[in-house]
């Protein structure tokens, strides 16, 4: 579980995180949504560490990152899995030792024991027959793949996720979404996933946190997206027709 | 203002690239592999510049003795002194700012630019030291580079003398020996390890610390290289006063 409160955070003059306070459960699919440029990615780096917030705190199980010292943190980061927007692949690395990195910087497992353990991940992402590949030898669907198993094979017990599928077709992208919903469930992780893909939102959004202009807007489910009278929120989220009348159809059925 | 900030950041990460080391079992394999691109995959441009640019040295100063009284080693004597003082220690740096410094600065702009570095920082490692230590360690070797450059330079000069008909090869191998003084030697290989350092470190700062997107790596590469040669040449200017002057 991890807790927020009240976090800020500024570049330079412009703040871009203006105090959100929320909390994520352990095994839930949780999903930050809302418009480019409303701060999802600086939140999730300030929930990786990667950004530090000028005020506030953040809790993960009961530990203060403010309260941690450097090898608390460095033990609190080898227990994140991370899905960059992008994948982040190392480029001069093929597949597997791609997911075999975290291990090799960390575990003291034998080589093939670590070959090993990435070949369970690998195929636990139905990838296969592509392990000796580079990544830019694969598609951006399989790219995401592999980033998803980069980001478990360390057994993690929280995940974040940017826009894990940005820029793959509509299938691919539910097949992701249903990956990392799994694999959360599975492994029993908190998963935070940031995204503007209303389909992620109504299949798979068990918490959602709305954020415009650096405040967090709303909160709730993907049962309660449906009925909110938040303007804000229906604005966003019903701005097509094609969601209007599932939302109208979910209603109708008497939810 | 900027200058000054971006010199004391310089020096911020710096610290950090000698801090919280790497595994040595990476390390060594990220050291070799280096040493493959910035070492071994230099040697041909340098071999070839110090080559040529020995033998024009070689020809500029016999085509300029036209009196009798100079003695015709002097044309030796001052290819040696040449390549040995400036052309492979300091002009070789310069061409290896444009080489070896812009494929720093695209390759680790590009991994910020593609998120790489953040992944690597979200997985605990210390991505400074684990992109720019190797780096200054394989360029530890540079001196072997700039000492290869010295040696086609004076052969270049050489070939060019005595093929050329300005001078006989034992009046040349004469004026190499003329005069000889060992601290010019020291005072060339302290530049190239002083160079070495700054070819390692200021190119991954520019590539580091960029922001944007594939444009601004290019960007960043011309900064680097200006910036690079630039200390480049001021170094060699304070090393000369000192060790010389
Ligand atoms: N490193 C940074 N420096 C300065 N401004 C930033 C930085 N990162 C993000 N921003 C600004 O913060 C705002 C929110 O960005 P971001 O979190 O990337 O939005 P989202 O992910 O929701 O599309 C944007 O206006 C962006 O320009
Ligand atoms: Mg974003």
């Amino acid at each position: 579980m991890i807790i927020v409160e009240d976090i800020h955070k500024s570049f330079g003059d412009t703040e871009v995180l203006k105090g959100i306070s929320t909390c994520f459960d352990k095994g839930k699919t949780n999903l930050i949504i809302g418009q480019s440029g409303s701060g999802k990615t600086v939140f999730l780096k300030c929930l990786l560490g990667l950004h530090r917030p000028e005020q506030g705190k953040i809790v993960y199980n009961d530990r203060a990152y403010a309260d941690m010292d450097e090898d608390q943190r460095t033990e609190l980061r080898q227990e994140m899995g991370m899905v960059f927007q992008g994948s982040a692949l190392f480029d001069s690395m093929t597949v597997i030792e791609n997911v075999m990195f975290p291990l090799r910087m960390f575990s003291k497992l034998s080589k093939n024991e670590m070959a090993e353990r990435a070949s369970i991940v690998l195929e636990r992402v139905n990838l296969v027959d592509a392990n000796n590949k580079l990544p830019s030898e694969i598609s951006g669907g399989m790219q995401k793949r592999v980033a998803i198993a980069r980001a478990i094979v360390n057994k993690p017990k929280y995940l974040f996720c940017d826009e894990p599928n940005s820029g793959l077709d509509p299938k691919t992208a539910i097949v992701i979404d249903n990956l990392i919903h799994e694999i959360t469930q599975e492994y029993n992780i908190t998963t935070i996933i940031n995204t503007h893909d209303m389909n992620s939102v109504m299949e798979i959004g068990e918490k959602i946190v709305f954020l415009k202009d650096g405040y967090k807007e709303w909160e709730g489910t993907n049962k309660e997206i449906f009925k909110t009278d938040n303007e804000a929120v229906t604005n966003f989220v019903y701005s097509s027709d094609l969601f209007k009348k599932v939302r109208d159809t979910y209603l109708k059925e008497g939810n | 203002m900027i200058y000054i900030e971006n010199f004391g950041r310089y020096f911020i990460m710096l610290k950090e690239v000698f801090s919280r080391h790497t595994k040595w079992s990476m390390l060594k394999n990220l050291i070799f592999k280096e040493i493959d691109d910035l070492i071994y995959g230099s040697l041909g441009i340098i071999i070839f510049i110090s080559f040529f640019i020995g033998g024009v040295v070689a020809i500029q100063t016999a085509l300029n003795i036209d009196n009798p009284l100079i003695p015709k080693y002097l044309v030796g004597f001052t290819t040696r002194q040449s390549v040995i003082l400036e052309f492979a220690p300091t002009f070789t740096s310069i061409i290896m700012a444009g080489k070896v410094g812009s494929y720093i600065t695209s390759s680790i702009g590009t991994m910020r630019v593609t998120e790489q570095i953040d992944a690597l920082e979200v997985m605990g490692v210390n991505s400074l030291n684990y992109l720019v230590f190797p780096k200054i360690v394989a360029l530890m070797l540079y001196p072997f580079v700039i000492a290869i450059a010295m040696y086609m330079g004076i052969l270049g000069g050489w070939i060019a003398a005595v093929f050329g008909g300005y001078s006989t090869s034992a009046e040349f191998i004469k004026g190499l020996q003329v005069d000889f003084n060992t601290f010019h030697v020291i005072y060339a290989f302290t530049k190239t390890i002083v160079f070495a350092f700054i070819l390692a470190t200021i190119p991954s700062f520019y590539g580091y610390y960029m922001k944007g997107g594939a444009l601004e790596v290019g960007k960043a590469s011309t900064s680097s290289f200006v910036w690079t040669s630039v200390a480049i040449i001021i170094a060699n200017y304070l090393l000369t006063q000192m060790l010389l002057g």
